[in-house]
């Protein structure tokens, strides 16, 4: 039972930062239909940009995060307006190219500034062991996972309730009657860049604030995306949390309670993912299109 | 209120599809659009709102005013806060975003947002039945009540000018005289101006207090509609009544001489 406490309380907050960095992935592709394969390296460059704001240059941590996160949103205004946007038109797989292509740009820029050893990112929260019902958790984790919740609730009321959310959400529908709307499709790109950027490079300081700060394993977090993305439905938000959070659980259950031996690890999701998407080919909330006259 | 001075437009660089498109809209008036598949009525509307720039139309030629402003050089959103909106053909309702959420998208450009709720309860006024489906995804509402919905998102802006492309397309003849009846109502009490592109003619006409025919790009035929309404032309080919009495061969000769007249 400990165990089985222990391993969920891992693997959701495993899962809460995978949905996190699927979200942002969901967003880019929702608004502008882009794949975007360095979704991971954002998460990358946001750790790095923490560690030189706190460590490097001292800032104390709150300051340094609100920096990193500022930076970030820059980062994504600029990817859009000046790597993207000519894209618009192209075909798709050029767009995806250009995706891979700035991901391979970003990685050789981080590891020319910092090298490709890793190193130690500075912990602000605390790693106090805690006792919940005869689990031991690191602190830490769950503040991330209680983080992560809250970031989550604020993007489902963000596209629900505010202007800006539901213009986004217009847009994703429909593109030219968005605009007849008054709404700027130009400015609708730009936030979910610029949001995207900012959800991965928090993402990055999580999971570098619990593991370590290591070039190659954060970058590595954007094709963990894929299997999540594609379980909840490349256009869903609620799907991208909870298929997060399902791949997170399945993932460590499985490590927990089969032999590592088997490596089952790594697969058993992949399975669950196909079945799933047996009976469910759009993910499970995978937006439908709707079909009528 | 709105004119169009013999305004050119081309699409991808080459297709000319207005050529020389002039038409007045007077303040507090509902002005009515006319003309059969492929005028160039709906181009029309979206070199006016702005919307021909995704599909790579424009305009090249003339003048487009709005209150005694060049509005042509405007983009979209621009134009909307100026206080056009256009309804565009087909409905084009959010599918994903539930009934109040379209609403909520079409006040986008308003600063007062205190005003909005009472807004969407003024729209429900005019269609009940969109406040019964309020939290329905509006891709599941059936045409009419799209049809309703794009209207009410419209009055959502508060435009002082909606330009409707085809209201009535595909639905029941008994619902296009509700939604026309709205429409006319929206312009008496709200003060609304509307510009009107139909294929029902018969309606259209009933609606409006002066109407423009279009073909081939550019206007033939303008009036006030009862005028039009007594117009041989316009009784044949638009309102699809003959002349009792005339014989078939004959008037095979006469519309061809008339189309001719037209399109030259
Ligand atoms: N995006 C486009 N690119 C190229 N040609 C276009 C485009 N849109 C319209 N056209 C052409 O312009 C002409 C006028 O089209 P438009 O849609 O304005 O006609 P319409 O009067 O609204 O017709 P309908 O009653 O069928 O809606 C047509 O010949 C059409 O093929
Ligand atoms: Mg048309």
């Amino acid at each position: 039972m400990d165990k089985f406490i222990q391993l969920t309380l891992t693997g959701m907050t495993n899962g809460a930062i995978l949905a996190l960095v699927a979200l942002g992935f969901v967003l880019i592709y929702k608004a502008s239909d882009v794949i975007n394969f360095a979704q991971g390296d954002f998460l990358m460059v946001g750790a790095y940009l923490a560690y030189a704001f706190i460590v490097q240059f001292g800032i104390i941590w709150p300051i340094g995060l609100l920096l990193t996160m500022a930076a970030a949103v820059v980062l994504g205004i600029v990817v859009e307006r000046f790597i993207l946007r000519p894209m618009i038109g192209e075909p798709i797989i050029s767009v995806i190219m250009v995706t891979i292509g700035l991901s391979s740009v970003l990685r050789a820029v981080v590891s020319a500034i910092w090298g490709t050893t890793g190193r130690a990112f500075p912990s602000f929260l605390p790693d106090t062991p805690l006792n919940i019902a005869g689990a031991i958790i690191p602190a830490d984790r769950l503040i991330a996972l209680a983080l992560v919740m809250v970031l989550l609730g604020m993007f489902m009321f963000f596209f629900r309730f505010s202007k800006e959310g539901i213009a986004m959400r217009a847009t994703a529908d429909d593109q030219q009657a968005a605009l007849s709307m008054g709404i700027s499709v130009k400015s609708v790109f730009a936030m979910a860049w610029s949001i995207s950027a900012a959800v991965a490079a928090l993402a990055g300081v999580i999971v570098a604030n619990i593991v370590e700060l290591n070039g190659a394993a954060l970058a590595g977090f954007g094709l963990r995306v894929f299997p999540v993305v594609i379980l909840g439905g490349m256009d869903s938000i609620p799907g991208a949390i909870l298929g997060g959070l399902i791949i997170g659980l399945l993932e460590v259950y499985t490590a927990g309670y089969t032999s590592p031996s088997l490596g089952l690890a790594s697969v058993v999701p992949f399975i669950v993912l196909i079945l799933i998407l047996m009976v469910k080919p759009y993910g499970l909330f995978g937006e439908i299109r709707i079909e009528r006259v | 209120m709105l004119s169009l001075n013999n305004i050119e437009v081309i699409y991808n660089d080459v297709i000319l599809v207005l050529k020389g498109m002039s038409l007045e809209v007077p303040q507090g008036k509902i002005v009515a659009l006319l003309g059969s598949n492929g005028a160039g009525k709906s181009t029309t509307l979206k070199a006016v709102s702005g919307l021909l720039k995704p599909e790579d139309g424009e305009v090249t030629d003339g003048s487009i005013t709005f209150e005694g402003e060049d509005i042509h050089h405007l983009d979209a959103a621009d134009i909307v806060r100026r206080g056009i909106f256009q309804v565009m053909e087909g409905r084009r309702v959010f599918e994903h975003l539930d009934v109040e959420q379209n609403l909520l998208a079409g006040s986008y450009t308003r600063s007062d947002r205190g005003q909005i709720k009472a807004d969407i309860e003024a729209v429900y006024t005019y269609f009940p039945r969109l406040k019964e489906r309020r939290r329905q995804e509006s891709g599941y509402l059936s045409g009419g009540e799209q049809q309703m919905l794009a209207i009410g998102r419209a009055m959502m802006a508060k435009p002082k000018l909606i330009m409707l492309d085809e209201p009535s397309l595909g639905l029941a003849p008994l619902l296009v005289r509700d939604i026309f009846d709205i429409i006319t109502r929206i312009n008496k009490e709200q003060g609304t101006t509307i510009l009107l592109v139909e294929q029902n003619a018969r309606l259209a006409l009933d609606a409006a207090d002066y109407a423009y025919i279009m073909e081939n790009g550019r206007i033939v035929l303008a009036g006030d509609p009862q005028q039009l309404k007594d117009n041989a032309d316009v009784r044949e080919f638009y309102l699809g009544l003959n002349e009792v009495g005339t014989r078939k061969s004959y008037r095979d000769v006469k519309h061809y001489k008339r189309r001719k007249r037209w399109l030259s």
